[in-house]
């Protein structure tokens, strides 16, 4: 049974389950499904600030979600040490060349392990990649309100326009780094 | 501190953030959360859309696992909120279940916003719940991509007077 969970679960298994968490939250609490407002939730309970965006009832409205995200840390931790599968990432042959093109070499692991290392912290590589990078992730999932999980699968089901938007929003990003970060990073 | 509702007046509030309507959880829904949350964890890391390189695959066209993943999840997540829509229902706790609409306004904030998002993404090749699945899954580094993710939050939080929406 676990060697079979170990196994990467194909989309067509992951994706539907990964759908599911929407009615779940929706049956289980009235919540709807996101995940990067805990960004908002945590500064507002960690960081002490003057800013109105912060001055709000955060446990109220976020203890549900920082409950919900603290999981997702202990799933990880759980697929971490129970669940790892010895096989690289099974990723197409064209993506393989195209980043081995950019000088990565190592494609044993879940991630680059070159790129992502605490002594790649240290390196204009890295700084950017995992510091520049984070720091977007968390901007701009505030400013849009929502991720991949609130305006990607939430919002897309609910057909929010707003979430549309946001989604080709991710997309002329994510392009942009892909095709014209990457190449000038690495 | 002050109540946050959907209905404030003030567009610093909480708009656009899901879970204000319902009143606080206890702890024992809070077990229910983190349990749920912890599937989640755990789907993160199987589906592999944790993985920088599936999010360049996704970004290059060169693959269908991630548009799979999106596209099944999207499909499911829709086909769940009719049934709950036409038949009403009501939550475990006895709520009938509302979906709460986002505001589009004039709709800077999403382009501009999702536009910012994507530039990260494809860089640290992880959203925000794969961020922190990967520190649970052991990979050191990603609490410092979280620790940038929430000085991003933090610093928007200064600059949101200022940004259009």
């Amino acid at each position: 049974m676990l060697e079979f969970l170990s196994r990467p679960w194909p989309w067509y298994v992951a994706g539907p389950l990964i759908g599911l968490m929407v009615p779940l939250l929706l049956l289980v609490g009235n919540r709807m499904f996101g995940i990067s407002s805990n960004f908002r939730h945590a500064c507002a309970a960690v960081l002490p600030s003057r800013a109105e965006f912060f001055r709000y009832d955060w446990r109220g409205a976020g203890g549900w979600n920082l409950a919900f995200a603290l999981g997702v840390l202990i799933g990880g931790f759980i697929a971490g040490t129970l669940l790892t599968s010895p096989e690289p990432i099974a990723i197409a042959e064209a993506t393989r060349a195209d980043l081995s093109g950019l000088g990565v070499t190592d494609f044993s692991g879940m991630v680059p392990a070159e790129l992502f290392s605490w002594s790649a912290i240290l390196s204009f590589q890295g700084l950017v990649m995992l510091g520049a990078g984070g720091f977007l992730v968390g901007f701009g999932t505030a400013y849009a309100g929502g991720c991949t999980s609130g305006h990607g699968v939430a919002g897309l089901a609910a057909f929010e326009l707003p979430s549309l938007i946001a989604v080709v929003g991710f997309f002329i990003g994510g392009l942009v780094s892909t095709y014209l970060l990457l190449p000038l990073i690495l | 501190m002050r109540p946050v509702s959907t209905t404030s007046s003030s567009p610093a509030a909480a708009s656009n953030t899901p879970g204000y309507q319902s009143a606080p959880a206890g702890p024992g829904s809070l077990l229910v959360f983190l349990l749920l949350g912890t599937i989640f964890g755990v789907l993160l890391i199987k589906s592999e859309v944790v993985s920088w390189f599936r999010i360049q695959e996704m970004f290059r066209f060169q693959g269908i696992h991630m548009y799979g993943i999106l596209g099944s999840a999207v499909a499911v997540a829709a086909l769940s909120l009719f049934v709950i829509r036409r038949f009403s229902l009501r939550s475990f706790g006895g709520e009938t279940i509302r979906v709460p609409r986002k505001e589009l306004g004039r709709g800077y904030r999403y382009i501009f916003g999702g536009t910012t998002f994507g530039l990260g993404w494809a860089l640290t090749g992880a959203c925000p719940g794969p961020i922190l699945a990967l520190v649970g899954y052991g990979i050191g580094p990603f609490v410092f991509v979280l620790g940038a993710a929430l000085l991003g939050t933090w610093t928007y939080g200064h600059l949101r007077p200022r940004l259009p929406h």
